[in-house]
């Protein structure tokens, strides 16, 4: 099996064993910038999550910088939608969940009782597996997040912005009007980026956006997160390795443990990830050994 | 709205991440209406059990034991021969499960496993506007049709009698038993079926001996469930049933009676207030207090069943 | 299967052959589905007989006088007997069941369902609520006659009257709502939080009007509960005989008063013969309201049954 990850740079290609499957990894992927120079938005220290007695989430602690596309990876139920969630305080809505350490957000404990979860909402935005654009028109679509925030300049104006700004303008310059919910899967997709945009978020969070829709849509979702990159921060789960590899800058490999919990194993800038994995089990899982 | 842009010239303060204070406001001020609300019902029960008990307790406490078990129930006469009620009210009751367990259950099967679509388009919603007569005009119907063309023929009794008001309370309560019983039938799941028609049985074997015995729990909730509306039915027998004031004690259904209901009926809208003679209105209470003791531990009895309905599927 | 002690044992391929060429005739099958379709009509049987019957009865009022019928007085003498005061009592109850019972009842279910977390406390409020609705309507009354009617010293007026029918019809009202608010997909309130909505912006916004259509037929079903409901006004004092009301609003709230079904059962009991016609005519316009009321939630129901 070989995994082709399609770039912008040289080639570069690692031999390994002659019984395991060949990785071919065809360039450098994504931010040549340092990351040290890039401030940090998410400091996640010593994290744990919980459903009642279950923990979900096991001492995760990793560090999300602006600008750039995290990846999260890793098996199925190893715990990164909830990881994601954790971000933008969505687990809040489950009565038994409750967690261990910290998020800090610019420095913020993201928990801390001074803090309301709907501001939260609005500063992290959140993209959603399976798209949900409101049964209402595409306009109410992207103007209900301003005016709930209190937005009081021109509204056509923003409406317009964020649609161009997810690249759906063009598509629906004449159908404002029109039902969200009458649009395709991937332009449903990006009303949905349209309408988290709408709120001016420092970040966007997508829990595998790309999964409910065809190849064609992924692609343009995926372009539209590197344009989007310039203005937000990214973070992605994903259960599609190539995708990560694709798109992201950063990548972290979640992992379920024996005791059910997720815990991160290992988390680089995706091209050393995928080319040089320090951990035994990054490489099994990238090799697809298991998972 | 405070923009991320301009708020990233600056760090972020705490400040940043708390909520307008006007949306806040608004928040808590709604989320305590709705409780409030929600509270209500709280207090609406504690003042059902509040208001029984104790005046059914003031009648417990001075009332003649010897007045309790006399020849029938005459309250502005100080009998108070609860007997006579319970008698009255389980007669009824069980004329009309008689006629509405069967009927229901069978109408429940059939809506279930046999109906095509479109008749069932056509049937349930008949069933439905059954279920919307109120039970004054079933009352009048029973005096007027059921005793003379249905019962008369039988007894040769008197016009007013249990049996009749029992038929139309099974008449009342049928298009709940086989509501009831039909949502625990469509609840049983498609593989059950299948699997039993794959073994090769025919569809009056599936439905008889699979689906009806996996919703058992749901049939025997509706069941219970009608009991409880039989016992607390009031129309009916106030009108058709005959006992006005008072009435002795009586087994023959063919002959009139008194339940619980009718009783407090004919003490409310008695022609002295009811505040008169004796412990008549305590006694109003008392069997009132009766009564909802009884229906209120068969709807908890059903809801258990229902949850194991819940819980299997 | 051949069974021993047969002078020619079936083999196992003929009576394969035989059930799949045979044209077995099921008929205890056919048997079990007649007897319960029967089952079904006969209910509906009794309905179509109860329904000709009264509107039979009542011929003879609606072809002589129907107007004097809906508009006149109740009176000792039939003849002269309207039920006018029985048509504005039921329409003031209905009003107070609208302006109390649904608002309380659809914030109830609202906070049960949106709001509140899954502890002790509300699944204790759930199961008091489902207790109520399962509580005799008669029972409801008892509780309007030593609250509203003695406690508050309201009397037997009407504003009794239509406390003690929004208080019966209050659980249901919650119970129906309750039921469409769960209908609506969770997707669309996790849309709306995670773009920085507060809980009650989202009711408000995308909750409340997914679920409109099932909380409106929920209501208007309850109403036409309470239009029926006679054993709890008679016990708050509803009159059930002849007597002279009217005057402005406020007299007719503080007064005594009655309702359709209350008139339906004073009439029922009067033993003279003329009173039937009288009892069928006035059950004839009580049936009217109350099915063209049920006609309407159901259309209203099938219109709105298409999703998103």
């Amino acid at each position: 099996m070989t995994v082709n990850v399609t770039a912008r740079d040289a080639a570069a290609e690692i031999p390994t064993d002659q019984q395991q499957p060949r990785i071919t990894v065809t360039a450098r992927v994504g931010d040549e910038r340092p990351l040290t120079e890039a401030e940090v938005v998410f400091d996640v220290q010593s994290f744990s999550a919980y459903y009642g007695s279950f923990r979900a989430l096991r001492d995760v602690s990793f560090q999300v910088h602006k600008n750039r596309i995290t990846a999260i990876i890793g098996p199925s139920g190893c715990g990164k939608s909830t990881l994601l969630r954790c971000f933008n305080r969505m687990n809040d809505l489950v009565d038994t969940a409750h967690f261990e350490g910290q998020i800090l957000y610019h420095g913020i404990d993201l928990y801390d009782p001074g803090v309301d979860p709907v501001e939260v909402r609005r500063r992290i935005g959140m993209v959603f597996q399976k798209p949900n654009p409101f049964p209402k028109s595409v306009y109410d679509n992207v103007a209900f997040g301003p005016r709930v925030a209190g937005f009081r300049g021109d509204m056509d104006e923003l409406v317009e912005a964020s649609l161009r700004r997810a690249a759906l303008w063009d598509e629906v310059r004449d159908k404002l009007k029109a039902p969200g919910t009458a649009l395709s899967g991937g332009q449903q997709q990006r009303l949905c980026i349209a309408r988290a945009i709408a709120v001016e978020p420092d970040v966007i969070l997508m829990d595998e956006p790309c999964s409910a829709l065809d190849p064609i849509a992924t692609l343009k979702i995926e372009e539209l997160m590197r344009e989007l990159k310039e203005n937000y921060t990214i973070v992605i789960v994903t259960h599609n390795m190539q995708q990560a590899a694709r798109a992201s800058d950063v990548t972290a490999f979640l992992t379920m443990g024996d005791d059910r919990a997720g815990h991160m194993v290992e988390m680089a800038p995706t091209a050393r990830l995928f080319t040089r994995p320090e951990n035994r089990l990054t490489e099994d899982y990238i090799t697809g050994r298991f998972g | 709205m405070t923009t991320t842009k301009e708020a990233a010239s600056r760090t972020l303060s705490l400040a940043d991440l708390r909520l307008d204070p006007r949306r806040r406001r608004r928040e808590r001020t709604i989320n305590l209406v709705f409780m409030g609300a929600a509270a209500l019902s709280i207090v609406i029960s504690a003042a059902i059990v509040l208001s029984l008990i104790g005046n059914a307790f003031a009648f417990a406490i001075r009332v003649d034991p010897a007045s309790i078990w006399t020849d029938g129930w005459f309250p502005r006469r100080g009998m108070y021969d609860i007997r006579t009620l319970l008698a009255g009210t389980l007669i009824i009751a069980g004329v009309a499960m008689l006629i509405a367990a069967p009927l229901g259950i069978g109408a429940a099967i059939y809506l279930s496993e046999y109906a095509r679509p479109r008749t069932r388009a056509l049937l349930k919603p008949a069933l439905e506007v059954l279920a919307a007569i109120p039970s004054v005009v079933l009352g009048f119907f029973a005096l007027t049709w059921i005793s003379p063309n249905l019962i008369h023929p039988i007894s040769g009794g008197p016009l007013f009698n249990m049996a009749a008001a029992g038929v139309a309370v099974g008449i009342l309560i049928m298009p709940l038993i086989a509501s009831v019983a039909e949502d625990a039938m469509h609840a049983v799941p498609a593989y059950l079926r299948e699997a039993s028609y794959g073994l090769g049985a025919r569809k009056r074997t599936t439905s008889l001996r699979v689906v009806v015995p996996a919703a058992i729990s749901g049939v025997v909730a509706a069941v219970i469930v009608g009991i409880s509306r039989a016992i607390g039915e009031t129309m009916i027998v106030a009108i058709a049933a005959g006992a006005t004031g008072g009435s002795l004690f009586e087994l023959n259904p063919f002959r009139p009676g008194q339940t619980m209901t009718a009783a407090m009926t004919s003490l409310a809208i008695g022609s002295d207030s009811v505040r008169g003679a004796a412990l008549t209105f305590e006694s109003l209470f008392f069997v009132g207090f009766l009564l909802f003791a009884l229906t209120l531990g068969l709807n908890l009895v059903s809801d258990s069943f229902v949850r194991r309905v819940r819980e299997r599927y | 299967m051949a069974s021993i002690g047969r002078p020619q044992p079936v083999t196992t391929t003929e009576l394969v052959e035989r059930r799949l060429r045979g044209a077995t005739l099921d008929w205890r099958g056919y048997v079990l589905q007649g007897v319960l379709l029967l089952s079904l009509l006969l209910a509906l049987a009794v309905l179509a007989i109860l329904l000709a019957d009264i509107v039979i009865r009542s011929i003879p009022i609606f072809t002589e006088r129907p107007l004097e019928f809906l508009t006149g007085q109740l009176s000792a003498r039939p003849q002269r007997a309207g039920i006018s005061q029985g048509i504005i009592g039921s329409l003031l109850l209905m009003g107070f069941v609208v302006v109390l019972a649904l608002p309380l009842g659809i914030g109830a279910a609202v906070y049960l369902e949106e709001y509140a977390h899954d502890t002790r406390t509300t699944r204790f409020i759930s199961t008091n609520i489902r207790n109520l609705a399962g509580v005799p309507a008669i029972v409801f009354g008892l509780l309007g006659l030593a609250v509203f009617v003695s406690l508050l010293k309201l009397g037997t007026t009407l504003i009794a009257g239509g406390l003690t029918l929004a208080v019966l019809v209050l659980p249901i009202v919650v119970i129906t709502t309750a039921e469409a608010l769960r209908a609506v997909p969770t997707s669309i309130r996790e849309a709306a939080l995670a773009v920085g909505a507060t809980r009650w912006e989202t009711v408000r916004s995308h909750v409340l009007p997914y679920a409109a259509p099932g909380i409106l037929t929920g209501s208007i079903l309850s109403l036409a509960r309470a239009f029926g409901e006679t054993a709890p006004l008679l016990l708050v004092g509803a009159v059930a005989g002849t007597f002279s009301s009217g005057g402005n609003l406020i007299a007719q709230l503080f007064g005594s008063y009655t309702a359709l079904p209350t008139i339906v059962y004073n009439f029922a009991r009067e033993s003279k013969a003329e009173f039937r016609a009288l009892t069928a005519a006035t059950i004839v316009v009580l049936l009217v309201v109350i099915l063209l009321v049920n006609a309407t939630a159901i259309i209203l129901r099938n219109r709105y049954d298409r999703r998103w």
